[in-house]
């Protein structure tokens, strides 16, 4: 669960970046779309080490895979941990330490990972078109899905990232502390200022772009 | 005062069992929440009916036998003493208003199996222990301390984990079922002192193990058991665990040649 939640985290941060060049200009973000895909005249990422596109496919298949060990490790750690209160439930409860974040890490992972299916299929896969056409550049596909009619997507994707960056605040301070960093009363309130740190920026970083173009700062 | 009991009757494992409201009268402030158990027994006694059986030995707060959830929260609050975590025998009635209304739980998890009312089985508990958290010397006299130094911080951090009485209410308040805090209290005492070297990386793969085999959860760092924990047995110790059963991966112990 730690370290494939790490990998997705580090990816999420990189994405994040990668968005933020929405605020560079249409260049700028369609040159780096390209870059990823291998479409560039250097041959993009990774080339020549790798043939021209196929860095792309291998960042996904790890991305995947990641994906799927996060799921299959979190489904049979959820049936351990039922089997393991008992089968019997307190009549009353105290939730004394918990967040709330901490408590919606199945439900919210799944929630979540519902998004990110319409995510994929939107700007991925381009089978769901949101005010834009499939033949568009990456730059105009992110301008029309956020812009005029579509504004209403930045509310969407707003509760997506909240779902997400929440997930991001317990998992942050529970991988660290599975891998054994928290090794004190100190480091703990490190990393769970570290968790928070990384939910927020995720949050803004993110919605930056997509407000920007509802706004019409970005057209 | 009078106080208003609601508490789990279960007359074996094998029957479910329910809440059953009783009225406590003459409580004094000064009692401990056991003692009010005691004076509801002897009641029951009179009117010849089953008392109430609950886990209890030193009453001090120092051998872990006692142990009931209250109000929701393993060994309830004494929030006559400024809302610290307590053991049962230590929460004192001042701790609650007079004429108040209290739920009375077992320890519920998989690993402890209700025996009668509030007496769960916590024998898992020993079996972790028996698998490894023990250090292995030669019996005879004691050696003289001076002649292994130890380092202030890792005595006092040791110290602070050997605390653990094993009363299981960490495992009572994780929503995982989890041992994990138990588990790495005594992971933790005997990584911190050279007596506890030799058999390091044995032990916390036994442990974890038999942690594993009685059907305790798996961790997700929530963070309720270091919550209730009388002993304050901080959560760091559970990324000690996880330290060395990480390092442990990487060693032969326990492997047969």
């Amino acid at each position: 669960m730690a370290v494939t939640g790490i990998i997705l985290i580090v990816f999420l941060l990189m994405h994040m970046v990668g968005n933020l060049k929405m605020f560079v200009g249409a260049d700028s973000f369609n040159h780096y779309a390209e870059w990823l895909k291998g479409m560039t005249e250097d041959g993009g990422i990774a080339y020549p080490i790798l043939p021209q596109g196929t860095f792309i496919w291998l960042f996904r298949l790890v991305l995947l895979a990641c994906i799927v060990a996060h799921m299959v490790s979190a489904w049979q750690l959820t049936v351990r941990d039922r089997a393991a209160r008992g089968g019997t439930n307190y009549v009353v409860t105290k939730r004394r330490a918990q967040t709330y974040s901490a408590r919606t890490m199945r439900w919210g992972g799944v929630i979540l990972a519902g998004f990110l299916v319409f995510h994929l299929l939107q700007f991925t896969v381009k089978a769901i078109t949101t005010g834009f056409k499939a033949s568009d550049d990456p730059y105009t596909m992110f301008v029309k899905s956020f812009s005029g009619p579509m504004s209403f997507m930045v509310v969407v994707y707003a509760i997506w990232l909240v779902s997400v960056c929440m997930h991001v605040r317990h998992a942050v301070w529970s991988s660290l502390t599975t891998l054994g960093l928290n090794t004190s009363e100190r480091a703990r309130g490190v990393l769970n200022a570290l968790a928070m740190a990384v939910a927020v920026l995720l949050f803004l970083g993110f919605i930056a772009a997509p407000l920007a173009c509802a706004l019409g700062w970005i057209h | 005062m009078i106080i208003n009991l609601r508490v789990w009757r279960q007359p074996n494992a094998q029957t479910p069992g329910k809440m059953v409201a009783y009225r406590v009268e003459d409580v004094s402030e000064d009692m401990s929440f056991l003692d009010m158990l005691d004076l509801l027994n002897e009641d029951l006694t009179v009117r010849g009916e089953e008392p109430v059986a609950f886990d209890s030995d030193c009453r001090e707060g120092i051998c872990g036998m006692c142990g009931v959830v209250i109000n929701g929260s393993a060994h309830g609050r004494a929030s006559s003493h400024g809302n610290v975590p307590t053991t049962t025998c230590q929460l004192h009635m001042r701790s609650f208003a007079d004429g108040a209304t209290i739920d009375v739980e077992p320890w519920r998890a998989g690993g402890f199996p209700v025996i009668k009312d509030l007496v769960v089985d916590r024998s898992a508990f020993d079996r972790i222990i028996q698998a490894g958290g023990f250090i292995s010397i030669n019996a005879g006299s004691a050696p003289e301390a001076h002649s292994v130094p130890v380092p202030k911080m890792q005595a006092d951090r040791a110290f602070d984990a050997a605390t653990c009485i094993g009363c299981g209410a960490c495992v009572a308040a994780c929503p995982n079922g989890s041992a994990m805090l138990f588990t790495s209290a005594k992971i933790t005492h005997l990584a911190m002192l050279p007596q506890g070297q030799p058999e390091r990386y044995l032990r916390i793969k036994n442990m974890v193990g038999q942690h594993d085999a009685e059907g305790f959860g798996g961790c997700t760092n929530i963070g309720e058991c270091a919550d209730v924990c009388p002993k304050q047995i901080p959560l760091d110790a559970i990324s000690q665990l996880n330290r060395d059963l990480i390092k442990s991966l990487f060693k032969a112990d326990g492997k047969t040649a």
